[in-house]
């Protein structure tokens, strides 16, 4: 299945022997931007007149055909309830939505099935474990340790618990290149540490964070660590076991699938020893109205009927990725990465915020003293999508001094045409706005 | 929507030519009434002064930053409302208010309004109305606390 996809993602191997010293040459021959981009429909469909120029996909991505067809043909053909029906209809949906769990599992290198918990998204992932796991380890005092550079999901379910339990939230400061000081962060690493939670690439930074050595170093200290992961799913290789991460959260809209659907990984037995977020119908295996003993993992925390078509489409999306390969896609966005870095960089008084190295994906820059806003909508009149303002990191904002940036960000389908056409736009809009 | 003559008619030239020297752009210590605007959208945070005399707006002024239209807006402002009545200054509140967001605004606002009809461009763009509406929503909470000289106004927010 993913064979089909892969021929039609990519072109045939270079013959030039120069293309053979491409790093990974194998794992990184050429992607096919052109016939990867007739995957997507939305790209073909003109903004203002003019073809769209999509660069806001660390907000969300577009979907591809697959997907749109998965979550399409499972309520043309398949629909039904999951989990209860004894009719083969339901037996059918409830193997779509179990299949999708192992995709997912498999993606992400979990253990086990039971580890992957679905969700409304990234977002609710983290407020889960914030909920549960934090109000069954949080006690008055304990720290809960996250970074200046935290979108805002991975900051207020933090302060919603310890006002609850009276733990005390800090933050790791970042650099202004927007490096997190490591130094701090052992300095802040105590016995008093239960929780980390910390985000893996920066949404409005495009940094990189070296989640492995720090997850380690937490755990030296007896702390348990949450990654926000829904950034970084869709640019590179996510190993939660390699990591040694004890949860990590994602969403689906922004790795090509549906909005509406988020993972959760969890190791089970932490999983296992957390009491129920939310109850109500499948989370359950017995109920008495004086009392209920809760289902197995992952039905525990997953109360009431799931987005089935979203998790299908999930996994849609999952294949699709798989059939580019991320190793390829990775070796894509960092060509463009570094174009558009060089392109951007030559534009006159353009200052890009968040210089870290070994950035990815994420471009936010400021421009003179013309306004984001100003800038985001004189790019749109020429189709061109732009994310503008303070990306849900208020902090981040205030941190720098600044109150929003532009943020251009890459996904699969973008191309050099993409950049330039940025570039040209930025141009224009420093005409209108010259004294 | 927003095709390029809609960008031309959102940044007309007398926007752009305050956006690049806002006029009565100064803090103002011996204000009658101030008020803080804010739009979290955009991060465009201003405070609006004005002096009065005899119910008679003397002196307005602004300090902030803001998106082009924001800061054009408090500019054009803080000129169009000087030597007005406080009434005169809310009709004209209400003017602007209603040439931005009413799907038919009344004929005889564009002329009422003068050179803050340059605005009725921020129509074509939703998401910039507030943009547009900050300075006078604040300029109408400075007022509003005028009246009512021993309260503080309380932060304006087009969000």
């Amino acid at each position: 299945m993913t064979k089909r996809a892969a021929d039609i993602a990519v072109a045939a191997p270079p013959s030039k022997p120069a293309a053979a010293s491409l790093p990974h040459a194998a794992a990184t021959a050429q992607l096919d931007v052109a016939a990867l981009r007739r995957q997507f429909p939305i790209l073909a469909k003109p903004v203002h007149g003019k073809p769209l120029v999509y660069l806001d996909n660390a907000a969300t991505t577009q979907k591809p055909q697959s997907v749109i067809d998965a979550e399409s043909d499972y309520y043309q053909s398949h629909n039904a309830n999951i989990h209860r029906g004894v009719y083969s209809l339901s037996q059918d949906a409830t193997a779509l939505h179990e299949r999708a769990r192992t995709t997912v599992r498999r993606f992400i290198h979990a253990a086990e099935d039971r580890e992957i918990i679905f969700t409304r998204s990234a977002t609710e992932s983290i407020n889960l474990v914030a909920a549960s796991f934090g109000s069954q380890v949080l006690r008055k005092g304990d720290q809960i340790l996250i970074t200046g550079m935290e979108h805002h999901s991975n900051i207020v379910p933090w302060q919603l618990i310890a006002q609850r339990t009276g733990a005390i939230l800090r933050a790791v400061p970042f650099s202004d290149s927007g490096q997190l000081d490591l130094d701090q962060y052992e300095k802040l690493l105590t016995d008093n540490t239960r929780i980390v939670a910390l985000v893996h690439l920066s949404n409005s930074l495009g940094t990189i964070n070296p989640v492995k050595s720090m997850i380690e170093l937490a755990h030296r200290q007896g702390a348990t660590v949450l990654i926000d992961g829904a950034q970084w799913i869709a640019h590179g290789p996510t190993d939660v076991r390699d990591l040694d991460a004890d949860f990590y959260a994602f969403s689906g809209h922004k790795m090509y699938g549906p909005t509406g659907i988020g993972v959760l990984y969890g190791k089970a037995k932490l999983l296992d020893a957390m009491p129920p977020y939310q109850g109500g119908g499948d989370m359950i295996s017995s109920v008495t109205i004086e009392e209920t003993t809760y289902n197995d993992l992952p039905y525990k925390f997953e109360a009431g009927t799931p987005n089935i078509a979203g998790a299908i489409g999930l996994a849609a999306a999952i294949d699709f990725i798989n059939s580019i390969g991320l190793p390829r896609l990775a070796a894509h966005e960092k060509q463009l990465f570094d174009y558009a870095t060089s392109r951007l960089a030559a534009v006159p008084n353009l200052r890009i915020i968040g210089t870290a190295p070994g950035r990815a994906a994420v471009i936010s820059f400021l421009l003179g003293d013309i306004h984001p806003h100003d800038i985001g909508t004189i790019l749109d009149g020429q189709g061109i999508a732009v994310r503008t303002g303070h990306h849900c990191c208020q902090p981040v904002m205030d941190r720098l001094g600044i109150s929003a940036t532009a943020r251009a960000s890459l996904g699969a389908y973008n191309t050099k045409d993409d950049i330039d056409a940025l570039v040209a736009g930025l141009d224009s809009v420093i005409r209108m706005f010259a004294a | 929507m927003n095709d390029t003559n809609d960008l031309d008619d959102l940044y007309q030239d007398l926007i752009l030519e305050h956006t690049r020297k806002p006029r009565n752009f100064r803090d103002m210590p011996d204000a009658a009434r101030h008020a803080d605007g804010h739009n979290r959208l955009c991060g465009d945070k201003l405070r609006l002064y004005v002096k009065l005399d005899n119910g008679i707006i003397t002196d307005a002024s602004f300090k902030g930053a803001g998106c082009s239209i924001s800061t054009a807006s408090a500019s054009m402002l803080t000129d169009a409302i000087r030597g007005k009545t406080v009434a005169q200054a809310e009709r004209l509140y209400a003017d602007f208010h209603h040439l931005l967001t009413d799907p038919t605004p009344p004929d005889d606002c564009g002329k009422s309004l003068g050179k803050l009809a340059a605005f009725s461009g921020v129509r074509k763009f939703p998401v910039r109305v507030k943009c547009a509406t900050l300075a006078w929503h604040t300029l109408h909470a400075a007022l509003a606390a005028a009246s009512a000289p021993d309260s503080e106004p309380a932060p304006i927010s087009t969000e």
